[in-house]
């Protein structure tokens, strides 16, 4: 064998090894969590640990929705996020077109703003304005906070988007006799569909992960999920194996939609750098 | 806002696009911004120099809520502890974040799942998963300690003792964001030209030498970048310190964003809280001014 391949399989041998040691935290974490919602409570609390459930028991998933509200909070986390996600669409689309097409680079530092401002500085006069409104207890406050994440991932990925594109068509259009708004709809839109994708996926995902907001505005009623599983199940000292499967229902649709369209996530991720909160 | 993007518009886009008001789509978003953002900082500056709690009068006090952060003990210590966290947390996905957009950067087998694999922590909700981490750090029954005494190694106390609750913190907030520095970086090796290690190669360069010399000055404005982010991103950190610790045991974990939730929403001290949010605010923009700086002044040399 000569030197050249031993050095190659070596090589190879390293990133191989290297892979798997970046890898196996983030799977062995995942698989541990899965673990933990499927066993009973015994296994849970053995000494040395259970690892595979023997035998596997989805009693933990009924007990999170037989005792307690679950349904409820699924509900109210579905109609905030998909509200907040499609309001964001309706302003930030236009907004970003608007700031692509006039090269207006101020406004977009205005967006980067928002990125940098924690979630939490939002929230105390935003809490009085919503407490002198009267809508605490309500979930308007929640879709309207949550617009403080949409928005600025929304206008930030389409602002990329709109400017990746050729403007010829656009022109043909306006020399047409279209007007800017007809342009925009009907020529632009549709170009920029695969960065309407990766806008609302990602602008739904954090809004879904978002607790904070959560934590200080909503009611005993309104709680989102991530809230619902803080505040309910740690309150009531409740044991691993529901703890850990409520932990898994609420980030399960966010696992699920990235392992789906893993390449339009990292494609966005990776341009805007982008994280709510 | 209104006026210099027309100008901009009239200077950019040529005589026929003038008139052409593009900014007019701005308009709802605009508002939307000044209602959710623009709004509560304005609101925020008032607040902090009034002495404002939730209920009774609300008096002017000048600067007061400032002057009383320099003497408080318990602000002081948590911005040094929100600093000792960050510096950790910038640093160690950066590493670690490199070393994965290289690994990322080559060709092999199943590296598109292992890619989303690996992409994962960042995007779980985290309260799930710091109620995942709470129960592996639990000093009798985690399954942390038993992996430590079955590999000989004593087990540790985790967030339960003061000495160890900050790194095992950052351990966490490693493990959710290196897939970010991963993915920044990842795009940056992925533009570079092929032909500085194609000559390379000819002259018998070892894979460290050509990361050495020729990748990482090449994608060292993409590192910069991760770094910003990263930066921001820890000194922003609550979820996860939240759900694991409460700042605790004591307020041995305690960041300036744990105590500001403290301050205002569980002493109902809105006005000192406010004060601090705009303290807090200033910082964060400070230090990433300065890491900005410091990337200018690398580009013109």
């Amino acid at each position: 064998m000569n030197r050249h391949l031993v050095r190659r399989f070596l090589g190879r041998l390293g990133l191989y090894a290297s892979v798997l040691l970046l890898v196996s935290p983030a799977v062995l974490f995942f698989l541990w969590m899965l673990s933990l919602s499927l066993k009973n409570e015994l296994d849970n609390t053995a000494w040395p640990p259970v690892f595979i459930p023997n035998p596997p028991t989805l009693a933990n998933f009924v007990d999170v929705f037989a005792k307690n509200d679950f349904l409820t909070y699924t509900i109210n986390s579905v109609i905030v996020s998909f509200t907040a996600t499609g309001l964001a669409l309706l302003f930030g689309v236009p907004a970003a077109y608007g700031i692509a097409k006039s090269k207006a680079t101020k406004a977009a530092a205005l967006i980067l703003i928002a990125r940098v401002t924690p979630g939490l500085s939002y929230l105390i006069p935003l809490f009085l304005l919503f407490q002198w409104l009267g809508l605490i207890g309500t979930l308007v406050p929640l879709v309207i906070t949550h617009l403080v994440i949409t928005v600025p991932i929304v206008v930030w990925v389409m602002i990329g988007f709109f400017e990746g594109l050729p403007g010829e068509l656009e022109e043909a259009a306006l020399m047409d006799g279209a007007t800017i708004w007809q342009a925009f709809l009907y020529v632009a839109m549709p170009l920029a569909r695969p960065g309407i994708t990766v806008a609302t996926i990602l602008s739904f995902i954090f809004s879904w992960n978002n607790f904070i907001f959560g934590v200080v505005l909503a009611g005993r009623s309104t709680r989102t999920l991530p809230v619902a599983v803080y505040n309910v199940l740690t309150f009531e000292q409740i044991s691993w194996g529901p703890l850990a499967a409520a932990a898994l229902i609420v980030t399960a649709p966010v696992l699920l939609l990235t392992l789906l369209m893993q390449k339009e996530i990292v494609a966005g991720l990776t341009a805007g750098g982008v994280k709510g909160g | 806002m209104s006026t210099t993007t027309a100008i901009n518009v009239a200077l950019t886009s040529g005589p026929r696009a003038y008139g052409r008001r593009y900014w007019v789509f701005a308009v709802p978003a605009a508002m939307v911004v000044l209602l959710v953002i623009l709004f509560p900082w304005l609101f925020t500056l008032f607040m902090s120099v009034h002495d404002w709690k939730v209920t009774g009068d609300t008096p002017y006090v000048g600067l007061a809520n400032y002057a009383k952060m320099l003497t408080d003990e318990r602000f002081l210590y948590a911005v040094v502890r929100t600093l000792y966290f960050t510096a950790a947390s910038v640093v160690a996905p950066l590493v670690l974040g490199i070393w994965a957009a290289v690994c990322f950067a080559s060709k092999f087998r199943l590296r598109g799942l292992a890619r989303t694999l690996f992409v994962l922590p960042m995007m779980a909700t985290p309260v799930a998963i710091s109620l995942v981490w709470t129960m592996m750090f639990h000093p009798q029954l985690g399954v942390l300690n038993y992996l430590l005494t079955s590999a000989g190694l004593p087990p540790s106390t985790w967030v339960y003792d003061a000495s160890t609750v900050i790194p095992t913190l950052v351990m966490v907030e490693t493990w959710q964001w290196t897939p970010l520095v991963m993915l920044i970086v990842l795009g940056g090796i992925a533009s570079l030209p092929t032909d500085p290690y194609e000559a390379a190669i000819l002259d018998g360069a070892s894979a460290w030498q050509m990361f050495r010399h020729i990748t990482l000055p090449l994608v060292w404005p993409f590192i910069m970048v991760a770094a910003v982010i990263r930066l921001i991103d820890a000194l922003k950190t609550f979820d996860t310190i939240y759900v694991i610790t409460l700042g605790g045991p004591g307020t041995a974990s305690e960041t300036i964003n744990i105590l500001l939730y403290q301050t205002a929403f569980a002493y109902y001290d809105l006005g000192y809280g406010s004060a601090m949010v705009v303290v807090f605010f200033v910082l964060i923009l400070l230090i990433s001014l300065l890491l900005l700086r410091v990337r200018q002044r690398e580009d013109l040399r």
